[in-house]
């Protein structure tokens, strides 16, 4: 089955492809170690009868009951003198042959059940799916009972009772990642492009299911091979004299007693052989899922990993901001790939002020926001230069429990998407009072009567009953002045906002807007507010920070950038921005892309896209200079006021 | 209207749900689109513009026939559209094509860029091996990626040119109108101009007649000759887009626009009112813009008041009792 | 909530025919003369066509099976020629007994699969999490039937701590601490897999959770580790288990089958390998239905128990 996904794509993608994939199973060394067990076993099931063993069905009474190391009988022999050694491997032959068997069939049937009903939707799904329910109505094990019992005791029926009731096993999910794929867009344009239903579901549909059905048959394979030997355990699968391990067991089971070798030895075995196939089968899972590929799956700690080579001593806090960071540098450490997505970012923050932190994706924007507070994921996130300072205290020298005390009281966080940002599980009111007993000693009802007025503040009507709702219950501008109302909590100095209009509507854009400047000068916290937009920039910033590739280029107040901005990154940023009431204006696009913060380039990272780029652009890295007062700009040629670039 | 329409919308409606269940109560039921009508002219750019759950993707979806209406009619040179989806989708898609709002989605992860460019060429054109190959250069030089793209899966590209392979695509069958669901929603500004720019040269290269679908009012401004405003289902304005931009009749489309941000606009007009959209299940009668309206009366409440001229020009319609900036009755 | 339950409970009856429909069609699959099937190769010719008028055999399939049903409404699941005794009073003998190590079973696997997800999930990567995932990879990689024979050979009869066989001691037993005694190893051997299960899906559930906005929102509000860990990523991470728990009563009732067999427990499981070897199928059929219906009710219990943790789900 692997064979065919690999060679049913084309040759340059099979070589580009393979030993990758090969590369990332065999780094894993458990899957590593199953695999070598599992081709050994496999080899010498194949193997059996050309192998110098001894007969397995020769019975021998002299010779019964011999314990294992005996001469001629590494394994001892059974109650009718059979030799073990020889009828664990043609009983493993026979166990391994029916567990793949089983999971082919069930794995065909299933996937084909599973692929029709997903992508036909609608009626046909409706009955195929009851259909399955009901089968998986019955415990598993139950149904395959009750089909060797109408279909009498033996191998193969057996074989046919589990396979049946692995069906829907595989067509539920299986389904399920059609029905999915199936919404895709690349679905909808394949029919666009004018290909049938049986071509989309078969060329586009199934190649992308094809790795599902690996990993699926690749983890119950071991299942099934240890429910054939549970229904021979019983008497209701192999048939003497042929044996599978689980027969072997079962027979042996009646001498426990006096020979528990008989019954020890292929229990062993069916362990040692399931076990092997379920190392490999994770092994295989990993490689295959995307999200496990990428180290996705890996669990974020409560703060962000500080590593800082050198302790920052020259670095002291200015005099007159609540944050001040400085030279910070945060890396991604992604399988031996370094993305320095922070290289060194200074960013200060007066009282009341907000700071607009504007860039495209992959700046590094939202990364330095989150490392202030120690909220970039690690791994593979880590912070490994400059400073924070909050008023005197450098934020990553502090302890851990020094930094939950900060978090949510002297600085909060408002982030992006105001449904995924709340938990879905608790009421808002829960949310909010916990957010508030976080960091105050006062009952839970006084928190309950602050949390009111917090929903007044951020001008939601009828605030009781609203404590009371989930955050599905509400819609986007609500949940987002939800946000709002828990960053203000606890009087921060500093609120952190990361994209916190982007996933809402434009009306309800301005409305949170314009409540976050008037909230933040009738409490006067400073903001750092992340964007990529620059209208949303003239809103409410009073400074701005324009990012790329990991860098500040340029920093000054919000008119001087927008009227006179004097990095050319930032002048072709605001003239490839469509205007409103501008129709007329040439988009002036920036040619080609940002460069990947993995493989920057030592000088500037925009000269390959700069117009005014020169040789002296790319030869070292660029300082920043301060080109007015509060004004600074990391460019050897900066943009003179009126040039066009 | 002067020239005859290419693309003709008539009071067409998408209802989801509804039916009975098998006890016969009635099962709830949401009008997406609900009396659209609307007449697109050869060459011409109409930008459809509204906020989220307004309709406008199913509106698109409409037109490409990959949804069908439940009422009215959506013709095509004079042909029926949803019938052509049914009967012969493949000569509908040779006319009007779609590009996609998620342009690495719109991509089959498994297949190579030439895989996916080669399947229009095949099955709605059927172009012989070698013309495929000649075609195939002329689509990547029409959106200008470099031919060894074709060789690349969809991963190894960067989102802009994701979004190019999905115009090119569209491209490929020489098709005369091009449904854009939000074209450039998904890319960074950057390189959404250079999506814009190139979709601009492509349209007087080969005289393509657009729809454009957005929620960002600015770039629908910039590509637009005509714009249609939709709120809750329905149109409640469309006009040239000059007009509808420098003059808007419907408080909402006034409210868009003051709410849009612009590089320089210091304050956003707030509006502290509910911004909540109507219960979809249970419509008001009248205007659904009735609760957030500023000059709304006891009329915009009984009746849905008939997309009609408001000001002297013909061509600009708009669905309000008491339209913005005029005191008409 | 008291609403949604009921409407569950209904929405379960057509289950619950369903399962009917099946395990009747599944008695009517029997290749060959069904009451020679039932009454075996000795039957007298008189006796079977007694039966066959009995049972209704000589009508068509509809029929019969409404026939069949209407008996089952009114308790009677006919007699097992096997036991001499009707079917019904035997079944529900023996499903006490099933539901007690069932039970127990599943109470344990919840407990120590959940606790050993979290903390592994936790601990990822950490010792601790490299030895719990040994543990449930040698957990549902050994045969449920195997081990029981392992613990008996140490338990019982090496170490005598606790009884090989049976559910009460035959001379001077029948008390709870009794029923305890002899509970420990069949309960233990049967939620091994179910444990190794529900602990995988536990950490993977954690570990997804984990990552999810919400637990940065609480972290960003400055909730002790903890707390985000106990509160906010464990209520996520067990609304996805709950379901697998309900399923997981279905390979516990399943895998008693083996247990029950090893243990020579007096439960469901060992009556029916017992009834399909002396081919008393009419024994077959009512302990099939009864664990059916069982498995469903635990279904219905885990989805109402998902629903009252999850809000979107009302």
């Amino acid at each position: 089955m692997t064979e065919a996904a690999v060679s049913s794509a084309p040759k340059a993608r099979t070589t580009a492809r393979r030993p990758d994939s090969i590369r990332l199973l065999l780094n894993n060394s458990l899957a590593t170690g199953g695999f070598i067990v599992l081709v050994a076993v496999a080899l010498v099931a194949l193997a059996a009868p050309f192998l110098p063993l001894a007969d397995p069905d020769v019975t021998a009474p002299a010779n019964r009951l011999m314990p294992p190391f005996s001469p001629d009988h590494f394994l001892g022999t059974d109650a009718l003198g059979r030799d073990i050694l020889s009828r664990i491997v043609w009983g493993t032959r026979v166990s391994l042959a029916v567990g793949l068997s089983a999971t082919v069939i069930a794995a065909f049937f299933g996937s084909l059940i599973g692929l029709v009903a997903g992508y036909a939707a609608g009626r046909v799904d409706s009955v195929l799916m009851r259909g399955i329910d009901m089968i998986m109505a019955f415990p598993y094990i139950l149904l395959a009972l009750a089909i060797v019992a109408v279909l009498g005791p033996g191998l193969l029926n057996a074989l046919y009772a589990i396979a049946v009731v692995n069906i829907p096993f595989f067509a539920r999910n299986i389904r399920g990642i059609t029905l999915g794929l199936s919404r895709r867009e690349f679905v909808d344009a394949a029919r666009l492009s004018g290909k049938s239903n049986v071509q989309i579901l078969f060329i586009e549909v199934l190649p992308n299911v094809l790795p599902v059905i690996i990993i699926t048959m690749s983890t119950t394979i071991g299942w099934m091979i240890l429910e054939t030997a549970g229904l021979s355990f019983l008497g209701l699968g192999a048939q003497p004299p042929q044996a599978d391990l689980g027969s072997m067991l079962g027979e042996g089971r009646k001498i426990l007693f006096t020979a528990p070798h008989v019954s020890v030895v292929p229990g062993l075995m069916i362990l040692v052989l399931v076990m092997s196939i379920n190392l490999f089968g994770d092994g295989v899972r990993d490689v295959l899922d995307p999200r496990l590929k990428s180290g996705v799956l890996t669990r974020p700690v409560a703060r962000t990993t500080i590593d800082r080579k050198e302790a920052p001593s020259g670095l002291k806090p200015r005099g007159d901001a609540v944050l001040d960071v400085q030279d910070l540098r945060t890396e991604f450490h992604l399988g031996g790939t370094v993305y320095k997505a922070a290289g060194g970012v200074d960013l200060h923050l007066a009282q009341g002020e907000c700071l607009g932190v504007v860039g495209e994706s992959g700046s590094g924007k939202s990364v330095s926001a989150m490392s202030i507070m120690g909220l970039v994921p690690s791994p593979p996130g880590r912070i490994v230069g400059g400073a924070a300072f909050l008023g005197d205290e450098d934020l990553f020298s502090l302890s851990d429990e020094r930094i939950r005390q900060l978090r949510g009281a002297d600085v909060s966080h408002v982030f992006q998407d105001p449904l995924s940002t709340l938990h879905p599980l608790f009421t808002i009111g829960d949310q909010l009072t916990e957010a508030i007993l976080a960091h105050r000693r006062i009952t839970r009802s006084q928190a309950r009567k602050i949390a009111e007025d917090l929903l007044k503040l951020v001008r939601i009507p009828n605030p009781a009953e609203r404590l009371k709702v989930y955050p599905h219950e509400l819609s986007g501008g609500m949940r987002q002045r939800i946000c709002i109302a828990m960053a203000l909590a606890n009087d921060a100095k500093v609120m952190i906002a990361d994209e916190p209009t982007t996933a809402l509507d434009v009306t309800v854009q301005a409305q949170i807007l314009s409540l976050m400047n008037t909230l933040r000068h009738e409490r006067n916290a400073a903001i750092l507010f992340i964007t990529h937009d620059f209208g949303v920039v003239s809103a409410i910033c009073d400074r701005v920070a324009v990012m790329y590739a990991g860098k500040v280029v340029e920093t000054g107040t919000t008119e001087e950038i927008l009227n006179s901005p004097a990095h050319p990154y930032t002048a072709k940023l605001i003239d490839c921005v469509p205007v409103l009431g501008e129709p007329e204006r040439r988009l002036d696009a920036i040619e080609g892309r940002p460069p990947m913060v993995n493989n920057l380039p030592q000088g500037c990272a925009f000269a390959d896209r700069c117009p005014k780029a020169q040789a002296d652009c790319r030869a070292a890295p660029i300082s920043v200079t301060e080109i007015a007062e509060g004004r600074s700009v990391r460019c050897l040629h900066p943009v003179k006021e009126g040039e066009h670039v | 209207m002067s020239e005859a329409a290419l693309l003709t919308i008539d009071r067409a409606e998408r209802v989801f749900g509804g039916g009975r269940t098998i006890f016969g109560m009635p099962k709830p039921a949401v009008h997406a689109v609900q009396d659209i009508s609307l007449e697109v002219r050869k060459g011409e750019t109409l930008g459809v513009v509204g906020e989220s759950g307004c309709g406008k993707s199913t509106l698109a979806r409409l037109i490409v026939g990959l949804d069908r209406p439940t009422g009215g009619s959506i013709t095509l040179d004079g042909r029926d559209i949803a019938a052509d989806a049914g009967n012969d989708p493949r000569a509908l898609a040779k006319k009007v094509q779609y590009v996609f709002q998620d342009p690495v989605s719109s991509l089959n992860p498994r297949k190579t860029v030439r895989t996916i460019l080669t399947a229009p060429l095949v099955h709605l054109i059927g172009l012989g091996k070698k013309d495929q190959e000649r075609r195939l250069e002329e689509l990547m030089e029409a959106v200008n990626l470099a031919p060894e793209f074709l060789d690349r899966y969809p991963h190894e590209i960067s989102g802009g040119q994701a979004q190019r392979i999905g115009i090119a695509r569209a491209l490929a069958a020489d098709p005369e109108v091009i449904v854009l669901d939000e074209p450039v929603s998904a890319l960074d500004v950057s390189v959404q101009a250079q999506v814009l720019n190139i979709l601009d040269g492509l349209k007087s290269r080969f005289g393509l007649t657009y729809v454009f679908i957005s929620h960002d009012l600015s770039v629908v401004e910039s590509v637009s000759d005509r714009v249609a405003v939709m709120y809750f289902g329905r149109i409640a304005e469309i006009g040239p887009a000059r007009e509808v931009f420098a003059n808007p009749r419907h408080p909402y489309t006034h409210l868009l626009l003051q709410s849009a941000p612009a590089p320089g606009r210091k304050s956003l007009v707030p509006e502290d009112a509910n911004t909540e959209l109507p219960d979809p299940y249970n419509p008001p009668p009248g205007c659904a813009f009735f609760a957030r309206c500023p000059n709304a009366t006891h009329k915009c409440k009984e009746s849905h008041p008939p997309l009609e001229a408001k000001s002297g020009e013909a061509t600009h319609l708009a669905a309000c009792y008491h339209p913005h900036g005029g005191e008409e009755e | 909530m008291a609403g949604y339950i009921l409407k569950r409970l209904i929405a379960a009856i057509p289950v619950l025919f369903g399962l009917t429909i099946i395990v009747f069609l599944i008695m009517a699959m029997i290749p060959g003369d069904t009451a020679t099937a039932i009454l075996g190769s000795y039957a007298t010719p008189e006796n079977v066509e007694k039966l066959n008028r009995d049972l209704g055999l000589d009508k068509s399939l509809p029929q019969q099976y409404f026939i069949w049903l209407g008996n089952l409404l009114q308790g009677d699941m006919g007699r097992s020629y096997s036991l001499n005794r009707p079917v019904l009073d035997e079944v529900v003998e023996r499903f006490s007994a099933t539901m007690i190590l069932a039970g127990t079973s599943l109470v344990l696997c919840s407990i120590f699969g959940l606790l050993a997800g979290v903390v592994s999930a936790v601990r990822q990567f950490g010792w601790t999490d490299k030895i719990i995932t040994f543990l449930v990879l040698i957990g549902i990689s050994t045969p449920s039937f195997w081990l029981g024979l392992l613990l008996i050979l140490a338990f019982a009869v090496k170490l005598q701590l606790f009884p090989a066989s049976g559910m009460f001691a035959i001379y001077g037993g029948g008390d709870l601490p009794d029923l305890i005694h002899h509970l420990v190893l069949p309960a233990l051997t049967l939620s091994v897999v179910a444990t190794g299960v529900i602990a995988r899906l536990t950490r993977t559930s954690m570990l997804e959770v984990l990552r999810q906005d919400y637990i940065r929102t609480a972290r960003a509000k400055g909730l002790a580790e903890r707390k985000v860990i106990a509160k906010h990523a464990f209520k996520a991470a067990l609304v996805n288990v709950i379901p697998v728990i309900g399923i997981q009563a279905g390979f516990v009732m399943g895998g008693a089958v083996y247990i029950e067999t090893v243990f020579q427990w007096p439960g469901i499981g060992s009556m029916l390998v017992t009834a399909i070897s002396t081919r008393d199928l009419l024994l077959v059929q009512g302990g099939v239905l009864f664990v059916a219906a069982a498995y469903v009710l635990f279904n219905l219990a885990a989805d109402v128990v998902q629903t009252m943790l999850d809000p979107r789900l009302r």
